[in-house]
């Protein structure tokens, strides 16, 4: 049965169809693995009937040439989807017990495509974070150690209980979110791929909201094409959601050509950072290799508003949030706290108990920036810089057809090993930009570091070109030849 | 001490050192009641429903739920704009306003600082309904789309407060005035001819006691001609009395104040309508830090000239013009005025001059008798027991000389009492007038036989007695005699 957890979603649904194993299996198979995992605490919650009912209507189904893109799968949902009956915290304790009595768009479309759901997975506090650290319910645990150390490593933020899972065989694909790099970060961490689409492409009805104009679902999975056939699954239109794009559908899965001939692959000179490990750029220039051999052609781009990035990140995103967050005031959900001054007592209360220390620093900053007296030197220049960002963008993609950087500075750290806010903020400078300009990206393995660690490879392409996202990840897939498992120890 | 001047000249206050000047802007929350649901979600809006039965996932702000913009609100919005000749601003924004209070389960309201959806307007009112000459132009600053929140009831449960969360969410229009009034009078009329034009455009009912429409009234003093004073906001005050009665007692009060020594504070107060004295609610100092910015779950609204188009096609004749057009068909200035004051009104007498009766007459006739007797029985013209067509056929009576309009009274009301048509009243009750001379003439003989001391008189030169006369052969036959043929013959047999 292990055997059954280490196969990818491709190879899963064509044995499903092809009558080699049941759905049933696979689900028990999956639901085993997560039972026996609980020491990574990647899940909050365990559904395994819900896995199973979803198998067993595969099983009926099959035969029917009814079947669903993902009829057989189990899946693992990040605690940020809304989900119907079940509970959803967003990794926070002031959402304790919140039991959603409604499903989520995202996960609502994942559920028409025939997939079930294996459980809650853990994150950090409303996607706050970038080790999974900020989690009320216990940091993530990655599958991933050094080479001859038992120390605890991160599997990163704030994806992190999804990417640990993919990474440790307990969900063959999982959903992500992304504000500024929390798909593509972990999925570097642990060794999987991981894509965040166009803004716009997967609806955020039902999405606990971190900062809306930057959130972004996506999936993570062991494979380029395993996360074509979710994202297919998990996009389209939603008119519940007014930022959501009107448009078709590409068949991702369908248009995958790891043939890159005629493709120009821009490499940022302005991503050469002060500090990132030589192993690092190493990676980096091994990628730009395997995507000249896959028959692009690399071209050095200049994105002059990079340096500007994170700064401006750490002014919208938590303005955003200080906004979204202010509906968790105990009155109609979720935990209260009385207080001992009527209503603004309660208020108080409820948020000093229920709101974790990163999730207040980022409530202050972004009330702070939003003052009166502030706004325009903060607020209004950061938007500013976030269009020239977006500018920047629009020119680099006249020159090329897709971008390639490394997709963090570093390998995983050690859980507690970074507890400077500020030397944590730096692990998304390479994921920044692509969110602030709305931009599909993905994370890719590229390879280990000298203590054993995967390093993940990064690809952005111009708006709504998932597709070439896709494909330059599928050249590096076949020419990376990245294999490494995590030995288990849990 | 402090005194009002009179009626006709200016709005002044008198105090201790002078004359002053009340300077008024007012900031009207018109809720959207055109549409049956709310502003961002599909939930229902109607008033006096069971506490949180309309109320949906995005109005009570469960996590990850998203606003969508309800494109009729949009649509009444422009039609209003485009009613008060307002500039309407194809692209606009919603903004969020932060802040914390339990009937705000968001912790913001959706609104509309930054980029308003309508900009500059005019609305022209009419202070004293008798005199052409008060006529006055009062600008409109903007009109901005908003969310109401919802109501706390603290009268429910010992120690707690509940919520009621079903007018969140709902659709209000705010609609700034510059601060162009100078009196109660000039605020009372432009709030009525406000509540008059939304009524006509259809997009809100100007219901102020269920709330659909209330207003802040700021309020300042100043001597004539000086710069504008320190302002106060007086919050949600609901009916147009009140409105009047806030801006004499804030002038006064502010009057007072300063030539007591003291200094007006820009603050908020509220209304106390039993005490009729308003009360400090926040000064400046606490006012909120409302954190503006765009909200990033919308994008900015942009409009296209087909839907432009539609909306302006779609309004009907504005009071204004159709003022206009009632004396342009020779119906008086003041008739014209009260008939188009409310909408119901207009439509009812509009009905009238299509059912073909003649407008002069017709527009006294409601403006004097029907009212009348719509008062008596305390009944709104939408009520009227008498439809536009019956009137018409009554009024037809009276210009075809079939009946006298003394006749026309009687039949009015027992139209109203039984329901039944004019000319059907008046063949049943034998009402109609007659003009046979030989009849009328039998009757002036006897009258002048049985007043043969007044005959004398008159022939002595007592002119008025001519009336006497009248009077006399009308009521010795039932009013029933055209006064003109009794004229004609008396003037005859008396010469």
């Amino acid at each position: 049965m292990t055997e059954l957890t280490s196969k990818t979603i491709a190879e899963l649904r064509d044995g499903f169809r092809s009558g080699e194993f049941m759905a049933r299996e696979i689900a028990e198979a999956f639901n085993a693995a997560v039972s026996a995992a609980k020491s990574l605490n990647a899940y909050t919650v365990e559904t395994p009937d819900d896995a199973l009912a979803a198998a067993d209507a595969a099983d009926k189904a099959r035969g029917s040439g009814e079947l669903g893109s993902l009829a057989g799968i189990p899946l693992g949902i990040k605690d940020l989807f809304a989900t119907r009956g079940v509970d959803t915290t967003a990794g926070s304790r002031i959402l304790a017990g919140f039991r959603p009595s409604y499903e989520s768009t995202v996960t609502a479309n994942l559920r028409k495509a025939g997939a079930g759901m294996l459980g809650k997975l853990n994150m950090d506090e409303f996607a706050m974070g970038s080790s999974n650290e900020t989690s009320a319910y216990g940091p993530v645990i990655s599958p991933w150690r050094r080479k001859g150390s038992n120390v605890a490593l991160t599997p990163g933020g704030s994806s992190g209980g999804s990417a640990a899972a993919v990474a440790a065989d307990i969900a063959p694909g999982v959903t992500g979110t992304d504000t500024g790099g929390s798909i593509r970060q972990p999925a570097a961490f642990t060794g999987i791929c991981g894509i965040k689409p166009t803004y716009g492409r997967c609806s955020r009805w039902g999405v606990v909201a971190f900062a809306s104009s930057l959130d972004q679902a996506g999936p993570m999975a062991k494979s380029v094409r395993d996360c074509a056939i979710l994202l297919e699954a998990m996009a389209g239109f939603d008119p519940k959601d007014s930022t959501s794009l009107d448009l078709p559908m590409p068949r991702w899965e369908a248009g995958l050509s790891s043939d890159l001939r005629g493709k120009r692959v821009g490499i940022p000179r302005e991503y050469r950072i002060d500090g990132v490990p030589a192993e690092i750029n190493a990676l980096w220039d091994r990628g730009i290799e395997w995507l000249r051999d896959a028959g692009a052609e690399p071209v050095e781009i200049s994105l002059p508003h990079t340096k500007y990035a994170l700064p401006t990140y750490y002014i919208i995103a938590p303005a955003e949030a200080s906004s979204n967050l202010a509906r968790y005031d105990g009155v109609r959900y979720g935990i209260r706290v009385d207080g001992s001054d009527g209503l603004n007592g309660m208020y108080s209360a409820t948020r000093a108990e229920g709101f974790g220390a990163e999730v207040k620093r980022r409530i202050m900053i972004g009330t702070y920036v939003l003052s009166a007296g502030f706004y325009d030197a903060y607020f209004t220049k950061a938007q500013k810089v976030r269009a020239l960002i977006k500018q920047d963008f629009r020119k680099a993609f006249e020159q090329c057809d897709v971008i390639l950087t490394p997709t963090a500075p570093s390998a995983a750290f050690g859980i507690g090993e970074t507890t400077d806010p500020l030397a944590m903020y730096l692990n998304d400078v390479f994921a920044v930009p692509a969110s602030l300009a709305g931009l599909p990206a993905m994370s890719v393995p590229g390879g280990l570091d000298a203590q054993g660690l995967p390093l993940g490879l990064h690809l952005i392409g111009n708006e709504l070109d998932e597709q070439t996202v896709l494909n330059a990840g599928l050249a590096i897939e076949e020419r990376a030849g990245f294999t490494a498992r995590p030995e288990k120890w849990w | 001490m402090v005194e009002m001047a009179d009626a006709t000249a200016p709005f002044r206050i008198k105090g201790e050192t002078g004359e002053w000047e009340v300077v008024v802007g007012l900031e009207v929350h018109a809720q959207i009641t055109a549409t049956a649901s709310k502003l961002f979600s599909g939930a229902a809006t109607a008033f006096g429903a069971e506490p949180n039965t309309q109320v949906s996932l995005v109005d009570a702000a469960m996590p990850g739920m998203l606003p969508v913009p309800n494109r009729e609100c949009i649509r009444q919005a422009v039609r209003t704009g485009m009613a008060l000749d307002a500039k309407i601003n194809k692209w606009s924004r919603f903004d969020r306003k932060n802040y914390f209070y339990a009937d705000l389960p968001q912790g913001y309201q959706i609104s509309q600082l930054y980029h308003p959806l309508v900009g500059e307007g005019e609305i022209e009112v009419l202070p004293d309904e008798q005199d052409e000459a008060s006529a006055k132009r009062i600008g409109i600053e903007r009109i901005h789309v908003e969310q109401d929140a919802g109501k706390l009831m603290h009268d429910q449960h010992a120690t707690m407060s509940y919520v009621d969360l079903n007018r969140c969410g709902v659709a209000l229009m705010e609609i700034v005035s510059r601060p162009d009034m100078r009196s109660p009078a000039e605020a009372g009329a432009y709030l009525r001819k406000l509540r008059s034009i939304l009524r006509y455009v259809g997009s809100c009912d100007g219901n102020m006691e269920e709330g659909s429409m209330r207003a802040d009234v700021n309020v300042s003093v100043r001597k004539p001609g000086g710069a504008f004073g320190t302002r106060t906001e007086t919050k949600n005050v609901n009916s147009v009395r009140f409105v009047m009665q806030v801006i004499e007692h804030e002038a006064r009060r502010q009057v007072e104040l300063i030539e007591g020594g003291g200094e007006v504070v820009q603050e908020t107060r509220l209304y106390d309508p039993d005490k009729g004295v308003t009360r400090s609610l926040r000064s400046k100092e606490d006012a909120h830090d409302y954190r503006y910015f765009p909200d990033p779950d919308l994008l900015p609204l942009e409009l296209d000239e087909a839907f432009l188009d539609e909306c302006r096609a779609s309004l009907p004749e504005l009071p204004g013009a159709k003022r206009k057009r009632y004396e342009a068909l020779g119906i008086t200035p003041y008739n014209a005025g009260v008939l188009t004051a409310e909408v119901e009104t207009a439509r009812w007498f509009d009905a009238l001059l299509e059912a073909g009766a003649e407008p002069r007459h017709a527009a006294n006739w409601v403006v004097a008798e029907l009212f009348g007797a719509l008062n008596r029985l305390g009944k709104h013209i939408d009520e009227s027991p008498v439809s536009p067509a019956q009137a018409a056929e009554l009024l037809g009576l009276v210009s075809d000389g079939t009946i006298s309009g003394t006749i026309a009274k009687q039949v009015l009301e027992i139209m109203l009492d039984s329901g039944e048509g004019a000319g059907q009243i008046v063949e049943s009750r034998g009402l109609k007038q007659t003009s046979d001379t030989g009849a009328i003439d039998a009757e002036i003989d006897k009258v002048l036989a049985a007043n043969a001391d007044k005959v004398g008189e008159y022939k002595a030169g007592k002119q008025q007695l001519f009336g006497f006369f009248v009077g006399q052969v009308m009521k010795a036959m039932a009013g029933k005699a055209n006064p003109q043929v009794v004229n004609e013959r008396l003037r005859t047999k008396l010469s």
